[in-house]
């Protein structure tokens, strides 16, 4: 085969992005976890985990630099490298809500959850369900599971609706609980968002499949029920 | 720097002239043993004739004169105690045209270990040939036609009989002049893809015109440049991992050949 070598190290880029997924996965549960368990060192585990994801960001983005400088990578290897650029980006934006949600744990310190976490946990294994199939897809390249993924952005949506409405009644009826309810809304949003940027890679790997750049129509817009 | 060093050859103080033309001046680099290293730069800035001095070809050039000294494995190619066609047979050399033997794809490899002291049985020389060619990613493509000319191979494949000849010899270094500017894209990524093979055994300096050549095949790059204008001397100017030439230059000259907005 031609180009061997280059074959090889667009490959363990590709691996080192699912990797790097992995990680955030990691962080994005543990997150959750150490909310609802009121864990503090767990949630300062993850502030080394964002470090380890922002340090292997800049790894990947400065490799795919050296090998756009020197490979001359066109046609399905530039869209590639190109891509590998931006969803390592994305990546390293959803590590950071996790990183976001261990903060709010942190800064409770000692007060009590407003309410035991129920849906909260089901957004973060909805989204982190998606992200590994669409780091899965991402890997094989596998343009209808790319496709289908972000249709499901509806349920993580859903969810957070019902999060909104259910903290909501906890501030009509208790104006005390403001500050609660609201530390448990912005983590309920980070998930959210990671669900959105799914939608993002995925748009990603069709891209290096087809060439086609065009955005998915998924809820980006979470208060569409509203 | 001995056999086990990260170094194979150091150049110190290297001065060449063409008569009273000092062609290459005060060149001081280290190549680093297993590794490709490119020698880029505009039209006669002495590319090549920096890529000759490393075996002594300069030589063959009856006005050229060599000061300075080049260090292989730590001794000095130019003191005088030193056969200058052992250093060749050390130091190989494929050069820009492909230039096979006017004789069968056998004898092209087989000539080069017989002049080489080679006196062993045929089977352990048809071992040796195929090994070669073997190792120039040329054997599936001639194991049946061993008898017929290198001539009547086509571009690509005949600089690989080259390449196969050098290295029947086990050379430690092999030096290549432009290999690939006579052959095709195709033949070209051939000839890459093969140096990345041979430089888990061998040290490769490969002089090339091609930038993106440079870029996509070396791991260490020399940019050379005339000194300037007035002496027309040409030097080493800036020397580095390639991906540092071609993402993040010190000299604002190798920025500006790099970018193509210089030679």
């Amino acid at each position: 085969m031609l180009r061997k070598t280059f074959a090889q190290e667009l490959q363990q880029l590709k691996d080192a992005i699912v990797e790097l997924g992995e990680i955030v996965q990691k962080m994005i549960m543990q997150s959750v976890t150490a909310l609802r368990n009121r864990d503090i060192q767990s949630s300062k585990e993850i502030l080394e985990l964002d470090k380890e994801v922002n340090k292997r960001r800049y790894e990947i983005e400065n490799q795919v630099l050296v090998l756009i400088a020197t490979q001359q990578p066109m046609a399905y290897d530039l869209r590639l490298l190109a891509s590998i650029l931006e969803i390592a980006g994305e990546l390293e934006r959803m590590g950071d809500y996790a990183k976001g949600i261990a903060h709010i744990n942190i800064r409770m310190g000692d007060t009590p959850l407003v309410k035991p976490l129920i849906d909260i946990p089901r957004m973060a294994e909805k989204s982190c369900d998606m992200l590994s199939r669409a780091l899965q897809a991402f890997l094989h390249e596998d343009e209808q599971a790319a496709k289908a993924i972000p249709r499901e952005d509806d349920e993580v949506d859903a969810l957070y609706l019902q999060v909104y409405r259910e903290l909501m009644t906890f501030l009509i009826q208790d104006p005390t609980t403001i500050e609660r309810a609201n530390w448990l809304l912005w983590a309920a949003h980070n998930l959210e968002r990671v669900a959105d940027r799914v939608t993002n890679i995925c748009e990603r790997t069709i891209y290096v499949v087809n060439g086609v750049l065009r955005e998915i129509d998924s809820s980006d817009d979470e208060f569409r029920a509203l | 720097m001995n056999e086990n060093s990260e170094y194979i050859l150091e150049t110190r103080n290297l001065n060449l002239y063409y008569g009273n033309f000092l062609a290459v001046a005060d060149v001081n680099i280290k190549i680093r043993r297993h590794q490709i290293t490119a020698i880029i730069g505009p039209s006669g800035c002495g590319k090549s004739t920096l890529l000759r001095a490393f075996n002594r070809m300069n030589e063959l050039v009856p006005t050229a004169r060599t000061e300075g000294e080049i260090l292989f494995n730590n001794e000095n190619i130019y003191d005088p105690s030193i056969d200058p066609v052992e250093v060749r047979r050390r130091i190989g050399m494929v050069f820009q045209k492909p230039n096979p033997f006017p004789k069968s794809i056998y004898e092209n490899i087989a000539w080069g270990l017989r002049i080489n002291g080679f006196r062993g049985s045929k089977s352990e020389l048809d071992d040796l040939v195929e090994k070669a060619l073997r190792d120039a990613a040329l054997w599936d493509e001639v194991k049946d036609k061993l008898d017929q000319s290198g001539l009547s191979l086509s571009g690509g494949q005949q600089q690989r009989l080259c390449i196969a000849r050098t290295i029947a010899v086990r050379p430690e270094v092999i030096l290549m002049d432009e290999p690939a500017s006579a052959l095709d894209p195709i033949a070209t990524l051939r000839i890459e893809e093969l140096m990345q093979e041979l430089k888990k055994n061998y040290t490769i300096i490969i002089v090339t015109h091609n930038m993106q050549q440079a870029a996509r095949v070396s791991d260490y790059t020399a940019m050379m440049m005339l000194r300037n204008h007035e002496d027309r001397s040409g030097t080493v100017i800036e020397f580095d991992r390639t991906e540092v030439i071609f993402t993040n230059p010190r000299d604002k000259r190798t920025q500006d050949y790099v970018t193509g907005r210089f030679g």
